[in-house]
């Protein structure tokens, strides 16, 4: 009885400090959003039950260790015990209950965490091998309707965002670790759009990563998430809304980075899965089939549109997306290429 | 040179043979239906190439398992002929020999398993060491080197990705073919029998493994793959030909699960010895009884879900590509409703050797031994409703979540049953630490840590921010070491006297274990830690301003002493194989049949047959026996 006495004791030490330990705050990243706190909640709880069940199984064990060890020279066995069946009914009754009630707050924090707000504001994600894009819908005071852009994600604070996600090839995943949420994204058209509902409550800068295995890129696979004041928002936006009116090598730069060529090409000389663009125009390239060709404006615009058609040697095919004419305008496409016309010389 | 003239030699000259015969057979046909052998488009050469190889490769596999011979007594039996019995040895050869040769012995076709499983262990803690090498540091440096470029023909995030995959999958065959070698080795010895129910089956089991190993592996040398060990597609159609070789690799190793399930399943059923009802066998063959049928009904699934998206790749079926109206969501389901109950068949064995181990060292009976029988069982039954629990974030039908929910919490109460009769197997018993013990304890402690981190995982609000991070790798490896690891070791250690008849190195044995254990647990709480922090799975890098760099830095040598403390192990296995010192008898004064018999054990394991007159393990209980050696009306002096 002493025995059962003193584990229980060191039970309920071993417990409390753990416990502690786990839930003071150190183990989750910042708390950037709504859904966090009701996650956070439930993190909680189940720390506390990690800790109660390491503790009782590590004492009896570790005691057991200490105090029923053969001691030298000892012969003979154990106590015969065979077992007992009231005790193997309660440590299968209590666990039932534990889960089961387990189960119902589970399901409750899950409503809660996708809890509707109809006044959400929609922004649609376009993930594709290996970069971000992000699309808002913008209505004018003259009631012209446009589409804005960006290769950040900037949220208003305090508001509900539903996310429509949409891949262009394979499975990619939404995740904002601060805001505790993550969805995967599927490929196939408006059939496998799938929405994701977060309400950021903390300004600040955070990384969008992609959480499921997209193949080359998949590390590097990352966006900047923006989360500002309501009427911060609305100014960037009205300021996005605006036309492109640089000139054709600076647009061509802005499109480079939105529509995600710059995940795989680089502008600095580097070859990371797609060849570089420094010093590509006008110069000579190697193709897989042997010949030659120079990278010229028609060169360049047939690459971006039909990326198959002729690829450079010691890089794959299939890599990179087909369907560039769709997304892109004829304009948007003369400026990428007069953008990579203006780092060659 | 023996070697040359053995079976496995013959088998291996034979899958190059075949290799090159199936690839020029592929070749033939497409000439015959007008089919072009090469294209000046990249894309579509790559594909010709893939369906040749592809070809010649099943074709290869196939040679293989000709050239070993285990189809011989088959192919016999077809013409007519007699084949010999298949226990005869020939003792003009040395005995190594068997081990390279198709043997129909249980105990030759166990240790040939535990060989090959720890070969792949080995190659698959290999990759783990290059990429952890990799990610001991923020930003990408060691696989970038020049070597691998040469050596594999790309290097850099694809070789990340690459020994990542392969490590998964290699690990799991390794992990296969060592439950294969626990319940080919063990499960005829605990109940009495000769050998399998099956013995040319049994050996066939085995050797369709080689070839799978062979081509898994060869997937490293024909472009590797990105799509870690599940393949979701559309990733996986769009992977080098090494996918190829992953598909068809985990597909051979499939159909040795299946065959050497039905072994299993009617070995226990009908073939214990007179008076061992189902609930006097000893406690490790309700472990690989509920494998076995986990094995049975399950693998399928994976290999259907491998099938399609081969005949994806090769014919342009569209079963999963959702942009040409298949469904990339039903392969996560296929491949789920294996793999989900597989890492109960990863488990079940070892939790097992725990239970069987627990009360020879604790000289004190199994505590609720039905209980733990059950609980074996009930994982079994509540692991086939549980595989969407891997798909919460997946875009599934949302509603289903929640019952997944639901029956994925149950399974926590089998298993905290097998952890409360653990424990009270410990109290007030006369603990002895013997190496086997000591791993027999770890793995109940690593386990445990398995086990409470499983939860977080159920609950959908928690998985919605742990899914896909290092938490599940920390979670799975905890799993994996403690139901595992930890138990193979201890269960090869412990029977290493019935294999050999000689002793391992205690000393050597107790340094394995803490360089194991400190090793794995400085491992495994970072990862879980670094998940809870964020950090997402499987990419080859890590921003250094998350500051991660001291977490994985540790992390990276816990790995490597996880890794050198399994070459000791291996070091002292293989030098006490004949080296060690002679063990006579009943070495840890076992109340099991296998130990009432010599060491090493005798080719026919129990010349006469035993009775069960009583329990099998009542330690403590003066004057009881299990078993009696010499039935009434036998002759005592046989043995």
């Amino acid at each position: 009885m002493i025995h059962l006495l003193i584990v229980g004791v060191l039970v309920v030490i071993s417990t409390l400090g753990m416990g502690l330990l786990l839930t003071s705050g150190w183990i989750l990243p910042q708390q950037a959003s709504q859904q966090a706190i009701t996650i956070d909640w439930l993190f909680d709880i189940h720390f506390w039950f990690i800790a109660f069940f390491v503790s009782l199984i590590c004492v009896i064990i570790l005691y057991s260790i200490i105090v029923f060890r053969r001691k030298k020279g000892e012969k003979g066995d154990g106590v015969y015990m065979e077992g007992n069946q009231r005790l193997e009914i309660m440590w299968t009754v209590a666990p039932i209950a534990i889960v089961l009630w387990m189960a119902i707050i589970g399901g409750q924090t899950l409503s809660d965490v996708e809890r509707r707000d109809p006044d959400a504001i929609t922004v649609d994600v376009v993930a594709a091998q290996w970069s971000w894009r992000f699309e808002y819908e913008v209505t004018t005071a003259e009631g012209i309707t446009s589409t804005v852009v960006s290769d950040t994600l900037v949220l208003p604070r305090n508001q509900q965002v539903l996310l429509r996600l949409h891949s262009q090839d394979v499975i990619h995943s939404f995740f904002v670790p601060e805001f505790r949420v993550k969805q995967d994204i599927l490929p196939g058209g408006e059939k496998y759009v799938r929405e994701l509902r977060v309400t950021p409550n903390t300004n600040g800068e955070f990384g969008l990563l992609c959480a499921e295995l997209c193949g080359q890129g998949h590390t590097t696979m990352v966006a900047a998430v923006q989360v500002v004041d309501g009427s911060e928002f609305e100014s960037w936006l009205n300021e996005q809304a605006a036309d492109c009116n640089l000139s054709d090598a600076e647009c061509g730069q802005r499109w480079a980075q939105t529509f995600g060529c710059l995940g795989c090409h680089t502008t600095d000389g580097t070859a990371l899965i797609a060849p570089t663009w420094l010093g590509l125009f006008g110069h000579n390239v190697e193709l897989s089939n042997g010949s030659t060709v120079i990278a010229d404006t028609d060169y360049l615009r047939t690459s971006i549109i039909d990326p198959n058609a002729q690829i450079v040697a010691g890089y794959n095919p299939d890599i990179m997306p087909q369907n560039f004419d769709e997304i892109l305008s004829a304009e948007q496409i003369d400026q990428i290429v007069a953008f990579i016309e203006s780092l060659s010389n | 040179m023996r070697f040359f003239s053995t079976n496995f030699f013959r088998g291996l000259i034979a899958q190059i043979a075949g290799t090159v015969l199936g690839m020029g057979l592929v070749m033939a046909l497409r000439v015959i239906f007008g089919l072009p052998l090469s294209s000046p488009i990249e894309a579509d050469d790559a594909h010709i190439r893939e369906v040749i190889v592809v070809g010649g490769v099943l074709v290869g596999a196939l040679s293989f398992l000709v050239g070993v011979g285990v189809f011989s007594d088959w192919f016999k039996w077809a013409r007519g002929e007699e084949t010999s019995d298949e226990h005869t040895v020939d003792t003009s050869k040395p005995n190594w020999l068997r081990y390279f040769s198709v043997d129909f012995d249980h105990k030759v076709i166990g240790v040939q398993y535990g060989v090959t499983s720890m070969l792949l262990l080995l190659f698959g803690g290999t990759f783990a060491m290059l990429f952890r090498v990799e990610l001991a540091q923020s930003g990408i440096t060691f696989l970038n080197s020049e070597i691998f470029k040469v050596l594999l023909g790309y290097d850099g995030t694809h070789l990340y990705n690459t020994l990542m995959s392969l490590h998964g999958i290699v690990m799991i065959g390794g992990i296969l073919l060592g439950i294969g070698a626990l319940s080919n080795y063990l499960v005829p010895m605990l109940i009495g029998a000769n050998d399998m129910a099956f013995p040319r089956l049994n050996a066939f089991a085995f050797w369709v493994n080689v070839p799978g190993a062979i081509i898994l592996l060869s997937s490293l040398f024909l472009g590797g793959f990105d799509t870690g060990w599940v393949g979701y597609p559309p990733l996986s159609l769009r992977a080098p030909l090494g996918m190829q070789m992953f598909l068809m690799g985990v597909y051979l190793i499939g159909v040795s699960s299946i065959a050497g399930s039905i072994n299993v399943i009617v070995s226990i059923l009908t073939m214990r010895a007179k008076g061992m009802s189902m609930l006097k066998m000893p406690i490790f063959c309700w472990a690989a009884l509920a494998t076995a049928l986990i094995q049975f009904t399950a693998t399928q699934l994976i290999g259907l879900s491998f099938q399609l998206v081969m005949l994806e790749r090769l014919l342009g079926m569209p079963f999963f590509d959702s942009l040409r109206g298949g469904d990339p969501i039903l392969y996560q389901h296929l491949f789920w409703f294996y793999s989900h109950p597989a890492v109960y068949v990863f488990i079940l064995p070892g939790l097992g050797i725990i239970s069987e181990l627990l009360p020879v060292y604790v000289r004190k009976p199994l505590y609720g031994y039905k209980w733990v029988a059950f609980s074996s069982l009930g994982i079994a039954a509540v692991s086939f409703f549980v595989w969407a629990h891997h798909m919460f974030v997946s875009g599934m039908s949302p509603f289903l979540r929640i019952p997944f929910m639901y029956s994925t919490l149950l399974v926590a109460v089998p298993t905290g049953v097998k952890f409360f009769s653990w424990a009270a197997t410990l109290w007030q018993g006369k603990i002895e630490f013997k190496t086997p013990m000591l791993f027999t304890l770890g793995a109940v402690v690593i386990f445990l840590l398995g086990g409470v981190t499983g939860p977080p995982l159920a609950t959908i609000a928690t998985d919605l921010h742990l899914h896909d991070t290092w938490f599940v790798v920390g979670h799975f490896h905890d799993t994996m070491f403690g139901g595992f690891i930890f138990p193979i070791v201890a269960a090869v250690l412990y029977w290493f006297p019935k294999m050999t008849g000689r002793m391992y190195n205690e000393k050597l044995g107790v340094v394995t274990f803490w360089f194991m254990f400190i090793g794995f647990m400085m491992m495994s709480n970072l990862q879980l830690v670094l998940g809870l922090l964020g950090m997402r799975r499987r990419v080859a890098d890590f921003d250094a301003a998350l500051g991660f760099d001291s977490m994985q830095l540790a992390l990276t040598i816990g790995g490597f002493m996880v890794f050198f403390g399994m070459l000791l192990f291996a070091y002292n296995i293989i030098r006490n194989w004949t080296k060690g010192e002679k063990a006579e008898g009943n070495v840890w004064d076992s109340r099991s049949p296998e130990w009432q018999r010599p060491n090493p054990m005798p080719l026919h394991n129990y010349d006469q047959p035993f009775e069960v007159v009583g329990e099998p393990y009542d330690y403590g209980m003066p004057n009881s026996t299990y078993v009696n050696m010499n039935p009434a009306g036998t002759n005592p002096t046989a043995h």
